[in-house]
């Protein structure tokens, strides 16, 4: 009988654990050496896409860095639920400063260190969209202008969570949020809004910029590893569900990841220098109307008469997306 | 103390001159306050720098309101800015121009100071000369420093090798001192005039 | 070593010699000599390992220092006006988070109306954020505040503001003695932080606070302020000792001894009062100064002291508390609380306006001579004039236009004036 090599896809999942990997293959959370970082007992919500995000990608930044990690918080859900005093779930050196100002915050950092000499310990920013896309913008800006050597790492459940769920301009067309409700002629955030700080991290021709999403985490943590690895300013923007802002079912935090990459609305890829460098092509492409009708944000697009029209408008986008990142192989079935 | 003050317009290095005079002052031991008018500087527009000399600390903070010798380093503001407002009784007046002091009008001024204290010097055809550039202060510093007596002209000349570098140092040193020559000369001979009047 | 030299290339100096790690710098007039001559200094490799870095923003400037001190590097930065209103979410979690960082504040005036010259309205605006405030009289005694800025805030982990005034210190050059390296290594030992960011022990600073723990935080801020009232004037003692001479302290007292009317002020004018008081102690008035330094702060104990036997206190301020009226003045007034000494305001300055001994002379006068008509608080030099004419036209009309427009029409802001 020979022996057949199985690709896994889904790997780390429930459908193919890590002890049927090699042992490179694996992801730092299955190592009994993993840092833990972030700690349990902090007070995130059940199914909270961030703390995962960031457990995972602290883990594995730390790894990479032999330890000598310091890392910089914005305001926000993360520290907020990660530092309820006088706890703290950190075990790391970890600084909280203000709403928007963590980039300048960690460039402060690394200069020290670098005045010091001190030149294996490594920076971390890390920040919700909130901070990162709107109030911490101009710093985020002048930190990528700098090159300063910091990775900043936006945890995007796409709005003011830790206030209330209020629009941000991360917050995607026609999401009901607490600012942009589900009324009126035009129910929910207008399209025509938002930026993408992944394209312009990019923009700025900074040396690495990914995004990423808790709906495969190997692929988040190779991408942060990948990103320690390298010198100067770099950027991942990691796409993390929030049960409660999102109104899904905590369970299926996973599952709406998933569906947000495999609709083409959240696409995966890797540029540096400005270039897109890789990118995660859809195995088993999907309408948008299956990721946006697990989420309340998005349940007055459905039902009689629904908005169909908007629905076509959001398809648009994801396929907007997938032409322009190539997300779909040739020939692939859908 | 001794207050100068000085007029010109922008451009024209009326600000580095105060702080030449107050250098120069430093290098005879003197203290010296130099700062300028803070205006909304910009290319030719009026603007005025002070400076005080005076054998102890200086503490007054305000602007010259009545100066013991005027620079005017752009005879364009006569008629135009009162040039001489608050001027001493016993104040100097040296003005960068080739016509003489009654040639430009300003015969008002002989009423209130000593004629021999008001002096003309065409500053910028010295320093065009020694400079290539018609940038007056140098000449003029050496002018004042002839018509005052109140500085050594080597203290002047070393003052300007300290603020300008190099070769342009030393052109402005000449300058200097050929204007400090001519001013002494032009004194000498309306001295000579006076006499003769008397 | 003595030297004639701009205000802001002396501070520069001085603080390159107290071995700053990091420096952020954002352009703002009048300050930005200072952080350039800095900039230079750094790019020529004469402050050693010293990160210069060149940002987007004051609230960035600060921000990065924020990080840099937390790390456990000497940091220093320079604003003026604007800059620190920018900054000022950052100002108030440096006081908070502890933080020694030290900042010179190139005093400058707030808009609207934008105005670039010369006022206190931009400390003034953060002197309850925890700050330690100090205020020069000189550019020696700004060159000799920064070096006891450094010691001050790294000895009491709290950020400290070196207040000068725009253009009149910043940009005049005058003599100043420079101090030697070693004198100031004497002085200033590195840094050695009470709290710092290090993998080897790992800390979590900035945790949320409630209710229950809150005020026992901000007391003990209060308490660290306080502790500055014993510190600084041993630390000036200690500099007189390395330095040779007097800088700093508190507050300093001239010819108080016998004074009926004292004069109290922060800042450079006290050079302009000190010029006054003698022209009117030679015609027999017995008047005297007091020049506060530290602000933040503010030595309510000292300050009662050096003004209880005056039978009347004049507070000359670059400032105004919009809807009251004087700051210092009102800070004076708690200082002196059940004592019969009558204390006037006079508000001068303001924007850059000259304060001159003519004028200062003739408030000094009034006041010694107990007029009553003497306003309270009194404007220095304000033409009454151009305020009532635009009164005026602003009742007759409602769409009467910009106030700052309509009065620099009236007033013909054009060509020089001496003032």
């Amino acid at each position: 009988m020979s022996n057949t090599r199985v690709k896994f896809y889904q790997t780390g999942t429930f459908t193919v654990g890590n002890r049927l990997l090699d042992d490179s293959d694996r992801t730092v959370q299955s190592r009994p050496e993993r840092t833990n970082s972030l700690n349990s007992g902090h007070r995130a919500c059940q199914g909270c896409g961030e703390a995962l995000g960031a457990r995972y990608a602290i883990d594995a930044a730390m790894r990479a860095a032999n330890n000598q990690l310091v890392a910089v918080n914005a305001t926000g859900c993360l520290e907020v639920f990660s530092t309820p005093y006088p706890e703290t779930s950190w075990q790391i050196p970890w600084l909280h400063s203000l709403f928007g100002n963590a980039p300048a915050v960690a460039s402060g950092v690394a200069a020290a260190l670098r005045a010091k000499g001190k030149k294996d310990t490594k920076v971390i920013a890390q920040g919700g969209d909130g901070g990162t896309v709107d109030i911490g913008f101009g710093c985020l800006s002048g930190m990528f202008e700098r090159n300063d050597d910091v990775l900043y790492i936006c945890y995007d459940n796409e709005a003011y969570m830790n206030t209330g769920v209020q629009r941000s301009g991360s917050t995607p067309a026609a999401a009901h949020t607490a600012t942009t409700q589900a009324v009126g002629s035009q129910p929910g955030n207008p399209f025509g809004t938002g930026k993408s700080i992944p394209l312009i991290a990019m923009a700025h021709g900074i040396p690495y910029v990914a995004t990423a999403s808790v709906a495969d985490l190997h692929d988040l943590e190779a991408k942060v590893t990948k990103a320690m690895g390298v010198t100067g300013a770099r950027y991942v923007h990691v796409h993390v569900p929030c049960p409660l802002g999102w109104g899904c079912d905590p369970s299926y935090t996973l599952k709406v990841a998933r569906l947000a990459v495999e609709s083409g609305l959240f696409p995966l890829f890797e540029a540096e220098y400005g270039e897109v460098v890789a990118r995660t092509p859809i195995r088993r492409l999907i309408k948008v109307d299956e990721y946006l009708k697990l989420q309340r944000r998005f349940q007055h697009l459905f039902g009689e008469p629904g908005q169909p029209a908007v629905i076509a408008a959001i398809q648009a986008q994801a396929e907007r997306n997938i032409k322009r990142f190539g997300l779909v192989e040739k020939g692939e079935a859908k | 103390m001794l207050q100068i003050r000085i007029h010109g317009r922008g451009g024209q290095g009326v600000v580095s001159a105060a702080e030449i005079i107050s250098v120069a002052a430093f290098r005879e031991g003197k203290h010296a306050q130099a700062f300028p008018s803070f205006g909304s500087e910009r290319m030719g527009a009026p603007v005025m720098a002070f400076c005080r000399i005076d054998e102890r600390e200086i503490r007054l903070r305000e602007p010259i309101m009545t100066p013991d010798a005027l620079i005017i380093q752009d005879p364009t503001l006569l008629h135009h800015v009162d040039l001489f407002q608050g001027l001493a009784a016993d104040g100097y007046v040296l003005l960068n121009s080739g016509r003489s002091a009654e040639e430009l009008g300003i015969d008002e001024l002989f009423a209130r100071v000593p004629r021999r204290h008001v002096c003309t010097l065409a500053a910028s055809e010295l320093a065009r000369e020694h400079l290539g550039k018609p940038l007056p202060s140098g000449a003029l510093l050496g002018g004042l420093a002839a018509l005052t007596g109140w500085l050594q002209i080597s203290s002047v000349q070393a003052a300007l090798r300290e603020k300008f570098a190099g070769i342009s140092g030393e052109r402005n040193a000449a300058a200097a001192l050929a204007a400090f020559n001519r001013t002494r000369a032009k004194l000498a001979a309306q001295e000579g005039v006076h006499a003769q009047a008397d | 070593m003595l030297k004639q030299i701009e205000g802001s290339q002396a501070m520069a100096a001085a603080i390159a010699m107290c071995r700053p790690e990091v420096i952020s710098c954002y352009p703002i007039t009048p300050q930005t000599h200072i952080v350039e001559a800095l900039s230079a200094m750094t790019k020529r490799g004469e402050l050693g390992s010293c990160q210069f870095i060149n940002v987007e923003s004051e609230f960035a400037a600060l921000s990065v220092l924020i990080g840099a001190s937390a790390t456990g590097a000497r940091s220093y930065t320079a604003t003026s006006s604007q800059g620190l209103l920018f900054m000022a979410e950052a100002v108030y979690n440096a006081a908070g988070l502890g933080l020694p960082i030290v900042m010179t504040i190139g005093n400058r005036a707030l808009g609207a109306p934008i105005n670039i010259w010369n006022d206190h309205s931009d400390s003034m605006s953060m002197r309850d954020a925890g700050w330690i405030q100090l205020h020069a009289e000189s550019n020696q005694e700004a060159v000799d505040l920064h070096l006891q800025a450094f010691r001050l805030a790294e000895e009491l982990s709290c950020p400290v503001m070196v207040c000068v005034d725009g253009f009149i210190l910043t940009h005049a050059y005058e003599r100043v003695d420079l101090p030697t390296q070693e004198q100031v290594d004497a002085y200033l030992p590195p840094y050695d932080p009470v709290q710092v960011l290090d993998p080897a022990e790992p800390v979590s600073i900035g945790a949320m606070v409630g209710p229950e723990a809150f005020a026992e935080v901000r007391y003990l801020a209060h308490h660290k302020q306080l502790r500055a009232l014993e510190l600084l004037p041993r630390l000036a003692e200690e500099f007189a000792h390395g330095f040779g001479r007097s800088s700093g302290g508190l507050l300093s007292e001239y010819r108080t001894a016998d004074a009926e009317t004292i004069v109290i002020a922060l800042g450079s004018v006290n050079g302009t009062i000190k010029d006054t008081v003698d022209e009117l102690r030679d015609t027999g008035m017995a008047i005297g100064a007091v020049k506060l330094c530290s602000f933040r702060p503010f030595p309510l104990a000292a300050v009662r002291a050096a003004l209880q036997k005056a039978k009347r206190v004049i507070v000359i301020e670059k400032d105004l508390a919009v809807g009251l009226g004087g700051i210092v003045a009102s800070n004076v007034r708690m200082a002196l609380r059940g004592l019969p000494v009558a204390v006037h305001t006079v508000i001068a300055g303001l924007g850059g306006r000259a304060i001159t001994k003519v004028s200062l002379r003739r408030v000094f006068t009034e006041v010694h001579a107990q007029s009553e008509s003497f306003a309270e608080p009194h404007f220095l030099d304000l033409n009454w004039q151009v305020v009532e004419k635009e009164l005026a036209r602003q009742a007759e009309q409602r769409r009467a236009g910009p106030t700052a427009e309509n009065v620099l029409r009236q007033v013909n802001a054009i060509g020089t004036r001496v003032h």
